[in-house]
């Protein structure tokens, strides 16, 4: 067998893929073979690297160089330069946001610096779609351990001591989860992976399905061995067709292998998995409305008790966990529970993965240890905000979280630090915002989507939040009054405390925290009809500074109503009532001779 | 493909896929590891630098030494092609001059085995290739 | 039985382990508000979605609060159904409910029997402060119910009876957030859907979201009409419960009140639906029993068990649901109309009216008899054997539109010869009533004897599902029992199945029959009320000097004058039916 000297890992990840990643792994493969180097260079399909903003991305082992932003035209000068001669191709090389400088290796780039990669191990390092690559990296070692090796209640035992608990959203300790559900008599039991991601721009469950499939099978089967479930289910959305597909495959080869289905590794324990589609609903990725919906029910959350470990599917006990929760399981148990517990704060152990995004250098998915401070994430790893310019909040935890200021920045995130500041976890969306965000507005939009996605079972989920944003609406648009703040915090604190499921219980956070935290942006839309990040239409003018005009017309030529008048070499004016405010003769003038009052 | 059927199985199975992926997790963790990059500029290349590669490659692995074996351009001292550069754990990065297999061998079994210096060293005024 | 301490508002109180913080809270005579839970013990039915969160209470040591319809109470639980937090909560739930509802209440058709109504007085909201949109919705007129969605509160509780317990599936919750709403598939109206018309859902709606077509003004009109002939015919379980709408006690028999108020409102002959159910016991008896008859013989294509066909909601069920097996109910029709046939016949040729000239209206608890005295084949040349059909509410707002005091009203008797009936036509009203009354005289009819005991109490009760066996003589007749779709579709799917031991089976569509029907005034939940209502109807039928069809002397005289026998030409023309395997309606698209 030929010994490759050089991997060539090409991301095929979705966001890759968009950018055509596939084909440059093709045009790779083609190079290679042109140069002569078949023996030499093997070119890899893998899972995302997470730094999706650069993509598509191509990292070169053993020397770890990191190309970004490779188009498949890019193949030729890969192979020719870098694979033949040794010499790295500068253009292609990641530029650090702040010095302007090419990165030679992502060993030097402080977006990997701080990251401790467990539930993304793979991602990034194997084929996802090539069983042996993950049988390579320990895969399925930790399955046959505990099926030969260990009891239900030793397996379990190791990982509550993990210390691991929810990746969804709620935290609840994995262990205990399991312990619970092995308590449960059933004639049939079942486990479920959610795989209902319905954040939006969160995508670190996506990630390590189509980066790492055969790692949340694994678990799945440790998981059914350890609450004696013999059927696998995996809800997932249908509008992840990559993760659908590798799932399916990975699911083939481990049937192949006998990894799944009857007499496991000799161990005579029966597991196998099936797929259940989701049709996108946000709420669905809450427990009992995700059962409902795979029991072709309407997905919608009902009263627990009973749990789901109680009554589930088909009125069975069944465990449900989160795709990143299952993606920690077989690292705990081929390294240890002790291991993994010397990860993160007292009460958060391990690792938590982010989708990192908004007014920020380094947009991408991260994985860091429980206990980085906001700081870390968004200045370190982050890069620090876009254009340089000022850090106003954090919102954690998805469309339900809270926004965070300047002065949470140094709290260590785990569960209980994010929920006592006003905000959470969530399954692990991280949204910068800068100088230019409105807070008003970003309440509102966040508001927006839980309207839309509230299943609209109970009243103050489904009327209440219309309310909170018709309230903010009214505020934006500069018709606010001081007694519509008093109905946002009462109107939020009711739906939280009154709420049947998570999703009600969290969608005024955006609210609150914006109130607790901005309170002086609300006053001024209200008392003075003034945003301060010049978002609110509104509440905002056009208007030319007759000293800078000069009378270029470049403003009045790209104003798509029409509404600036002035003869060349003249004075120009906007007429307000005509005005859509798009912004467009602010960018086009080049003597800063309009400016936004 | 045929069915695992336990973990022996398995554990064989893993032992003789581990190589396919071996090179990218050991550059993941460099640290603690002997490095060796080969130049291989087309004056390394003409000097014979792939014989050299093919030969630590092999080599390393026959005796058991975990070390990451990369290429990287012209070092600029193209008289004294083929040169390698060897950073062992924790030391400054050595250049060694005309190196052929034998002169590999060498380096493998006294400058990364035990340390020892030998002949051949480019005396270090060049800066660090990355 | 596992005993459960805790305190609720201060107070201790002991419960058994499952009781729920609502009903604990019960047992004090805490009554925790709520809109959509919704409890018929005794007919197993309960709805706890929690979904309206008006009964949250604060629970000791809980973050939020709790759905106390839902919530079980633990060991040592302390709860505040009243604090500050609770009300405040409470209040703002229902003034945001308020906020995405019409303010149409004064001509709304729930006005005053509103639960939202009756909450918003009971806790005094004087102004709406969360405004904003309001959903709407284009409202669904079908036959016999309507759907106004701008006034859906999403309770659910329709949906549970529809699907649940009718197994009908033909309403359930759609659309996300803001605009869910409950709505046939696709918001199909109900006349392109499945509905059977059972009138479960009006009868459960705490709202005006649903409720029955409106039949009055075209009655008002009909009366007030000098030309017409207007004759009324009244549904045995409308007098056990009409009483109810004028603040007597549930159970309370009114029938003599109902046919002096009939009278007053101004019909010409005041009639009784009891006589068209002794003539349906005569029709359907002679049926089963030459059936049962050829059966015996040896004849091995006889269709048994033969089913009833007196409920429409029960016709409907079957003509969608099991369209392979229209054989298998009686042809008889049902007794209203039987009774508009009769009526615009025999009836119209002894008074010498022309049948367009008389108009037939029927009282009925039910709302699937508006559909079904709208069928085609209940015409003659255009013109229906029964032209109205109202609902026992309905006829109340006719009397109380009237200015008629009804409880000061003196009993009067129904006219003759249509109002003449047996405690067999009684019985018709509750479950089990039908089948029973079929005995007492398919028993006579076949030993050629006189049945002493006339009560079979082993056809009586509230189960949803009975079966029983009777002796006619040494041969052991078996008889299935089943109210409720729901149960009616597993003894079909046990016929289907080759499994079914019955010989005979009735099946009425409602909850406890018709006393339980849809058009019937508004229980609210509360399963007394149909248990009060079951005993009047057989305290009416003891009460009978006559107790079995046959023994009607007008049913004699009618089949002396009019019809000949059962099941002669005559009657097969005028008294039976045949059914229609039903498709969805196509709605096209254009």
């Amino acid at each position: 067998m030929a010994k490759f000297k050089t991997h060539m890992l090409v991301c095929g990840g979705t966001g890759c893929r968009a950018s055509a990643s596939d084909v440059l792994y093709e045009n790779l493969k083609k190079e290679v073979k042109e140069k002569g180097l078949e023996n030499d260079v093997q070119v890899v399909t893998t899972g995302c690297f997470g730094f999706c903003e650069q993509g598509p991305i191509v990292k070169m082992i053993p020397d770890n160089t990191f190309y970004v932003g490779v188009q498949p035209k890019d193949a030729a000068d890969i192979v020719a330069e870098h694979a033949l001669k040794g010499r790295k191709v500068d253009r292609l090389l990641y530029k650090d946001p702040v010095k302007k400088e090419h990165v030679p290796d992502s060993k030097h780039m402080g977006f990997y610096k701080k990251q401790i990669r467990i539930a993304l191990r793979n991602c990034g390092l194997i084929d996802p779609e090539n069983v042996n690559e993950y049988l390579a990296a320990d895969g399925y070692e930790a399955l046959g351990k505990v099926l030969l090796e260990m009891t239900p209640e030793e397996a379990i035992q190791i990982v509550i001591d993990s210390g691991l608990r929810g990746r969804g959203g709620g935290g609840f300790p994995t262990g205990v989860k399991w312990k619970i559900a092995q308590g449960v008599k059933g004639a049939q039991k079942y486990v479920v992976c959610n795989a209902d991601e319905g954040d939006p721009g969160a995508f670190m469950d996506r990630s390590i399905l189509e980066g790492d499939p055969h790692t949340v099978l694994e678990a799945m089967a440790i998981n059914g061995y350890c609450i004696g479930a013999t059927k696998g289910l995996i809800y997932i959305r249908a509008e992840y067709p990559l993760a659908i597909h590798r799932l399916k495959v990975a699911i083939a080869q481990a049937r192949e292998y006998g990894l799944l289905g009857e007499d496991i590794l000799g161990s005579g324990y029966n597991f196998d998995i099936e797929l259940r589609y989701g049709a996108g609903a946000f709420v669905c990725g809450e427990e009992t409305a995700l059962i409902h919906s795979m029991e072709g029910h309407r997905g919608e959350p009902t009263f627990k008790p009973p749990f789901p470990a109680e009554s589930g599917y088909l009125g069975m006990p069944t465990n449900v966990n989160n795709v990143e929760t299952y993606a920690n399981i077989p690292v705990i148990f081929n390294k240890g529970a002790k291991w993994f517990a010397s990860i993160g704060t007292e009460k958060s152990k391990g690792t938590k993965v982010f989708a990192l995004a908004g007014k920020i250098n380094n947009v991408g998915l991260i994985e860091v240890p429980m206990g980085i401070t906001l700081r870390e994430v968004i200045f370190e790893i982050g890069g620090g905000i876009k254009g340089g310019k000022k850090f106003k909040a954090v919102q954690t935890g998805g469309p339900s979280g809270g926004c965070l200021t300047e002065k949470h920045l140094d709290t260590p995130i785990d569960y209980d630090n994010l929920i006592a500041s006003g905000s959470m976890m969530g399954s692990g969306g991280m949204i910068v915002m800068d100088e230019d965000d409105c807070m008003v507005s970003v309440a509102k939009f966040y508001l927006d989507f839980t309207v839309e996605e509230s299943c609209g079972k109970c009243s103050p989920c489904r009327i209440g939040n219309k309310r909170l944003y018709e309230i903010l609406e009214k505020i934006t648009k500069g018709h606010g009054a001081m007694d519509d703040l008093d109905k946002l915090r009462n109107l939020s604190n009711v739906i939280k405390d009154t709420s049947l499921c998570g999703l009600g219980q969290t969608s005024p956070n955006p609210v609150l925290s914006t109130l607790d935290n901005f309170y002086d942006e609300y006053l001024a839309h209200i008392t003075e009809g003034k945003c301060f990040a010049s978002q609110c239409k509104d509440l905002i003018k056009y208007e030319i500074i007759p000293e800078n005009c000069v009378g270029c017309t470049a403003c009045a030529r790209n104003c798509p109503v029409n509404c600036i008048s002035g003869e060349r070499k003249q004075i120009h004016l906007i007429d307000q009532s005509l005005c859509i405010k798009c912004g467009a003769c602010m960018e086009k003038c080049k003597f800063n001779a309009v400016t936004i009052i | 493909m045929t069915k695992i059927k336990s973990l022996a199985d398995l554990r064989n199975m893993k032992a003789d896929l581990q190589s396919k992926i071996a090179l990218r997790e050991k550059s993941d963790n460099p640290e603690g590891r002997v490095q060796i990059k080969v130049a291989m500029a087309t004056c390394g290349i003409a000097s014979g630098a792939k014989e050299v590669m093919e030969f630590l490659v092999e080599e390393l692995d026959k005796r058991n030494i975990d070390a990451i074996v990369s290429q990287t351009g012209c070092m600029g001292y193209c008289y004294a092609e083929p040169t390698i550069e060897v950073t062992l754990p924790n030391q400054e990065p050595v250049v060694f001059g005309y190196v052929d297999s034998k002169k590999a061998d060498d380096i493998i079994e006294k400058y990364i085995k035990t340390g020892e210096l030998l002949e051949g060293i480019i005396p270090v005024n060049y800066e660090k290739i990355d | 039985m596992e005993l459960i301490k805790l305190t609720i508002d201060n107070r201790a109180v002991e419960v058994e382990k499952g009781t729920t913080v609502f009903h604990a809270a019960k047992k004090l005579g805490i009554e925790i508000p709520t809109l959509c839970y919704m409890n018929l013990a005794d007919l197993n039915i309960e709805h706890k979605p929690g979904g309206c969160r008006v009964c949250v209470v604060e629970v000791e040591g809980r973050r939020n609060l709790a759905p106390s319809c839902a919530t079980e109470c633990n060991e040592g639980m302390v709860v505040k159904t009243n604090s500050m937090r609770v009300l405040n909560s409470r209040r703002t739930v229902l003034e945001l409910i308020l906020s995405d509802h019409p303010f149409d209440c004064l001509i709304c058709a729930k006005s005053g029997y509103c639960d939202l109504q009756n909450m918003a007085i009971k806790m005094g909201v004087r102004s709406i402060p969360y405004q904003g949109e309001k959903s709407t919705y284009k409202p669904d007129f079908s036959p016999a119910i309507i759907r106004e969605m701008d006034k859906c509160i999403m309770c659910r509780r329709c949906e549970t009876m529809c699907n649940d317990f009718q197994t009908v599936g033909v309403l359930s919750g759609i659309n996300r957030g803001f605009e869910a709403v409950v709505a046939p598939a696709f918001e199909r109206d109900l006349d392109h859907s499945e509905c059977t018309y059972c009138g479960q859902c009006v009868a459960v709606c705490p709202t005006g979201a649903l409720t029955e077509v409106d039949h009055t003004p075209q009655v008002i009109r009909a009366l007030a009409d000098p030309t017409k002939t207007v004759v009324v015919q009244t549904a045995p379980a409308v007098r056990a419960a009409l009483g109810e709408e004028f603040g007597l006690e549930p159970g309370t028999l009114v029938t003599g009140k109902l046919a002096a108020a009939l009278r007053r409102l101004g019909f010409d002959y005041v009639f009784d639906t009891d006589f068209a159910a002794d003539l349906t016991i005569m029709e359907e008896g002679s049926e089963l029993l030459d059936r049962l008859g050829r059966f015996l013989g040896g004849d091995k294509s006889v269709k048994l068990p033969m089913l009833t066909s007196c409920c429409p909601g029960w016709v409907n069920f079957f003509e969608y649901n099991f369209p392979d097996m229209l054989d298998v109910p009686s042809t008889a029709r049902s007794p209203q109309q039987m009774f508009g046939s009769i009526a615009k016949s025999y009836f119209a040729d002894k008074i010498a009216v022309d049948r367009k000239e008389m108009v037939v209206v029927s009282i009925m608890p039910c709302v699937a008899k508006k559909f079904e005295a709208s069928r085609e084949e209940f015409k003659v040349d255009g013109n229906p054997d029964v032209d109205f059909s109202i609902s026992t509410r309905e006829l109340a707002a006719l009397i109380k539109g009237a200015n008629i005091d009804f409880n000061t009203l003196p009993d009067e008797d129904f006219d003759k010869p249509l109002g003449e009936s047996t405690g067999a036509g009684v019985i018709f009203g509750v479950t089990g009533g039908v089948i029973e009354a079929a005995v007492r005289t398919a028993y006579e009819l076949h030993t050629k004897k006189t049945l002493e005991k006339v009560d079979f109490k082993q056809l009586r009760g509230l189960e949803g599902i009975r079966s029983a066996s009777v002796d006619f003589d040494g041969v052991e007749i078996k008889i299935g029992i089943a109210h409720g779709l729901g149960n009616a579709r597993k003894l079909l799917e046990d016929i289907k199945a080759g499994k079914s031991e019955f010989h005979a089976i009735e099946i009425m569509a409602c909850p406890s029959g018709c006393i339980g029907g849809g058009g019937q005034p508004l229980h609210h939940g509360d399963s007394s009320i149909l248990k009060a209502r079951s005993k009047a109807i057989y305290t009416e039928d003891e009460l009978k000097v006559l107790r079995k069809s046959h023994e009607n002397p007008y049913i004699i005289k009618l089949y002396d004058e009019f019809l000949g026998k059962p099941m002669s030409e005559k009657a097969h023309h005028l008294l039976h039916t045949h059914y229609f395997a039903r498709k969805l309606k196509h709605i096209d698209i254009d």
